[in-house]
């Protein structure tokens, strides 16, 4: 589990997030969404120890290690074009090596694991700059589970893919969240599909939390308007709730004359 | 393979000259100088003292100074991650010209070079750093034209220096050109323990240059000290670079060519590319050492000379790949 308790976090003495407080339980995913600028991506820097914040972060009281116990995949990943998958999967091993240690056979082991366990095993010899957008998020994917941290929080995690793909993505995390027993925190701008992946949705705005349960309580209309402004319908079927844009009347009857 | 390249090359910058070495001799006379083995030779009494007190002094110090600006280079380019950055062009070379000028130029010991060398060489890659950072970001550009700047500005104090001090002037210039003329060992020992602790540093943190690769905040997130390690990649790379600048004067691109050949043949990571870049910078400059010293026979080019006619080019093509891949 990972708990953010009375977290703040402020640029140059403005106050961005917070004071936010979360707690995530073990084997659960919680779906961090917001209108941009909410503080979603904030919340998972300041747990990785990568944003200065105040409050506590903390793993069901114990400490986090940086990489050992957090998983972090960023919204956009820098992969080094000329790197070989199975080179960059195994970068995910580092916080386990300290400075100047080489792997081990555990270490490769954890490494063929998460390859596999992303389906790259054909791919695991090629540059990273041949992958296309689906299997390049797998590569990165599998370089965080490589970390074998028990808490994984994923950045947009669908942000650059089609919807086929970012089906994909996310039906391998929540089968991996149970193989591997993992915590899951995402940022995700779909609101849908974060209702359809998670256990559990924040509703973040301006820094702070708006809304917190599942799908059917945080995605309504009352709830999202004040965030995300007008123009959004909920209807809710067999599947959940579905989040659907709408126009404006005035834009749907005057056509563009230029 | 690596090794048996510098092998054979390393003969080879034995063999040839201005007399003409007989390779079976030579290898038994070097096998005789190993401890335990006594080996007949038929090397007169002058080819022994040319082979063992010019020659081989003069490949071993153009390994050297080879292998460190070549894992130097690898270094910049991982902590700065720049396929560009060399030890020329952040102008930390230029830097440590002048602290070696201004030792030459003031008369102190020649034992003091390399250490005010490897300190004009922190200032000017601090000062290149600082320059690219404030005037816009990290991109290649800002870095390498701020490496322009400060070269330029360590290079005009360096000419002060010796407009001030011009009786050193042709022995300060002739260094400058880059040079490996030796008078035996002793610049040898003066190059090998800063050569030795920087490859050391290097080759340990090679697998951390990888992860420098993700970017710093990844490379945080994966609990890496990244200024830590960007601090002892750039501590190790300069005082290699400068400890090469203070026995062989500034030698140009050797730290772009080694490392970005290899990363065209090999791929990316630096596991490999700063193990090989020692090994083949190491034959490189020997072997344009042998350049130097037949092309215009019985005269000599100077090797930075050599080494920027090849150079400059293939800075061009690297150049030119970067616009094709962003």
């Amino acid at each position: 589990m990972i708990s953010w308790r009375e977290v703040v976090v402020s640029f140059d003495g403005v106050t961005v997030v917070g004071p936010v407080t979360l707690t995530v339980g073990d084997g659960e995913w919680v779906g961090l969404i917001g209108p941009n600028g909410a503080g979603k991506s904030t919340l998972l820097k300041a747990a990785v120890g990568i944003v200065a914040h105040q409050g506590s972060i903390d793993l069901g009281g114990r400490e986090r290690r940086a990489g050992v116990d957090i998983a972090w995949m960023p919204q956009r990943p820098l992969l080094p074009d000329e790197m070989t998958v199975v080179n960059y999967v195994l970068l995910g091993r580092t916080p386990h090596l300290g400075y100047l240690g080489s792997e081990r056979s555990h270490d490769l082991a954890s490494v063929g694991r998460a390859i596999e366990r992303l389906a790259l095993v054909e791919l695991s010899d090629r540059p990273l700059s041949t992958l296309s957008g689906g299997e390049a998020q797998r590569a990165v994917l599998a370089r965080a589970l490589a970390q074998e941290a028990p808490v994984l929080l994923l950045d947009e995690p669908t942000s650059s893919l089609d919807i086929g793909h970012a089906l994909e993505v996310l039906e391998i995390l929540d089968e991996l969240r149970g193989l591997e027993a993992l915590t899951v925190v995402t940022a995700l701008h779909d609101l849908t599909l974060a209702g359809r992946f998670a256990d559990r949705l924040v509703l973040l705005d301006k820094g702070k939390v708006v809304s917190d349960g599942s799908a059917s309580e945080v995605l309504t209309e009352d709830n999202l308007i004040p965030s995300y402004g007008a123009g959004i319908r909920v209807v809710t079927n067999g599947d959940g709730p579905t989040v659907i844009p709408t126009r404006r009347q005035s834009d749907r009857s005057s056509p563009p004359t230029d | 393979m690596a090794a048996a390249v510098l092998v054979v090359v390393a003969l080879a910058g034995l063999l040839v000259g201005s007399v003409a070495l007989p390779p079976m001799e030579v290898i038994k006379a070097i096998a005789d100088r190993l401890p335990l083995v006594t080996v007949e030779h038929a090397l007169s009494e002058i080819e022994t003292r040319l082979l063992f007190e010019l020659r081989m002094p003069r490949v071993v110090i153009g390994g050297l100074v080879g292998a460190v600006l070549a894992v130097a280079g690898a270094g910049y380019q991982g902590v700065f991650r720049n396929p560009l950055a060399d030890p020329y062009l952040l102008g930390v070379a230029a830097g440590a010209g002048l602290g070696a000028t201004a030792v030459i130029g003031l008369g102190a010991g020649s034992a003091a070079i390399p250490l005010v060398a490897f300190v004009g060489g922190i200032a000017a890659v601090g000062a290149t750093y600082a320059l690219s950072r404030t005037v816009g970001g990290r991109t290649t550009t800002t870095l390498i034209l701020a490496g322009v700047a400060v070269a330029a500005f360590a290079t005009a104090f360096q000419t002060f220096l010796l407009q001030r001090n011009y009786e050193t002037l042709r022995e300060v210039y002739s260094w400058i050109l880059g040079r490996l003329v030796t008078v035996g060992w002793s610049e040898v020992w003066t190059l090998v323990p800063y050569a030795v602790a920087a490859a050391t540093v290097l080759v340990l943190m090679r697998r951390l240059l990888d992860v420098l690769g993700l970017g710093d905040e990844e490379a945080a997130g994966l609990g890496v000290d990244v200024m830590r390690v960007r601090r002892l990649v750039v501590l190790a790379a300069t005082l290699a670079t400068a400890a090469a600048v203070s026995v062989s004067g500034l030698i140009a691109f050797v730290g772009i060519i080694v490392p970005h050949t290899i990363r065209l043949l090999t791929g990316w990571s630096y596991r490999v590319i700063i193990p090989l870049s020692l090994v083949y910078g190491a034959s490189f400059l020997i072997l344009a050492d042998l350049g130097a010293r037949t092309v215009v026979a019985p005269g000599e080019l100077p090797i930075g000379v050599v080494t920027a006619f090849l150079g400059a080019p293939f800075f061009l093509l690297v150049l030119r790949s970067m616009r094709g891949s962003s």
